[in-house]
């Protein structure tokens, strides 16, 4: 991979910015920077952002992209916006339940779902 | 004509830098014994799961002031029923007591400190030695 590919796809859908990863291991730190980054502008792109991340192609996770994700769910906060996690395969889900952060994010089985819940 | 490729032993000590690419043959030289031994999925997730993580932990924190050619041994022994890891560094060692519960509220938005919790939650027994610079773990099959 050459260095600054990108990580994530971002789609725009009612005033909401879907990204979904590209790798379906989230294990590499370096990998994880770049998503970290690539999230981060587009938090810094709204003046509220509504951001959803869809874990579809994911099939392993770390400690590491954990953090990453704290770090992002505290950006979209302090700019008082919303963050909703999507389409968490089960072993995947689990991670989050054994750390707590299901108590920490909000996470929808499905696109659908986590659309509904933006609040206007 | 080529010869078929030697499968991976059901043991063996791997030397490991801290690279994307070294680390990523160790886990697969340890999944493809796994799958070998008609381990199911879940148990693919927890190996892989814990070994990246003792492999992060050893790499950030046993080998923090030392450059990143210097390896960790990654050592592992699939059995039908077990199988065995441990991860070594050449750090000075740590307490693993002093590592703080991260599900505690207060530290529930902390950016680090998950790894230890994650292999302990999927391993039979995850134990330092007394140095604490080798983590050895255990992990049994799941009953059917």
């Amino acid at each position: 991979m050459a260095a600054g590919d990108s990580r994530v796809r971002v789609k725009r859908v009612d005033n909401v910015s879907q990204v979904e990863f590209i790798d379906r291991n989230i294990l590499d730190e370096g990998n994880i920077q770049v998503i970290g980054e690539e999230i981060t502008e587009l938090i810094d792109a709204e003046p509220k952002p509504r951001l959803l991340i869809s874990f579809s192609n994911v099939e392993h996770l770390s400690s590491a992209a954990l953090g990453t994700l704290i770090t992002i769910n505290n950006k979209v906060r302090a700019k008082a916006g919303q963050l909703r996690l999507a389409n968490i395969d089960p072993q995947i889900y689990e991670v989050f339940v054994i750390t707590r952060l299901n108590k920490l994010f909000q996470i929808h089985e499905t696109t659908e779902e986590a659309m509904k819940s933006f609040a206007a | 004509m080529n010869a078929a490729p030697k499968p991976a032993p059901d043991q063996a000590t791997i030397p490991v830098v801290n690279d994307a690419a070294d680390i990523e043959r160790a886990q697969s030289q340890v999944v493809a014994a796994i799958e070998r031994h008609n381990y199911p999925k879940a148990s693919i997730f927890a190996i892989k799961l814990s070994l990246h993580e003792a492999m992060s932990n050893a790499f950030r924190h046993g080998h923090a002031k030392l450059a990143a050619t210097v390896p960790v041994k990654v050592a592992y022994k699939v059995s039908d029923n077990t199988i065995h890891l441990a991860v070594e560094d050449q750090g000075p060692g740590f307490d693993p007591k002093s590592v703080p519960d991260p599900t505690l509220d207060e530290n529930l938005e902390r950016g680090s400190g998950r790894g230890l919790l994650l292999i302990r939650a999927y391993m039979a027994s995850a134990e330092y030695n007394a140095k604490g610079n080798r983590l050895e773990m255990v992990y049994e099959r799941p009953v059917a």
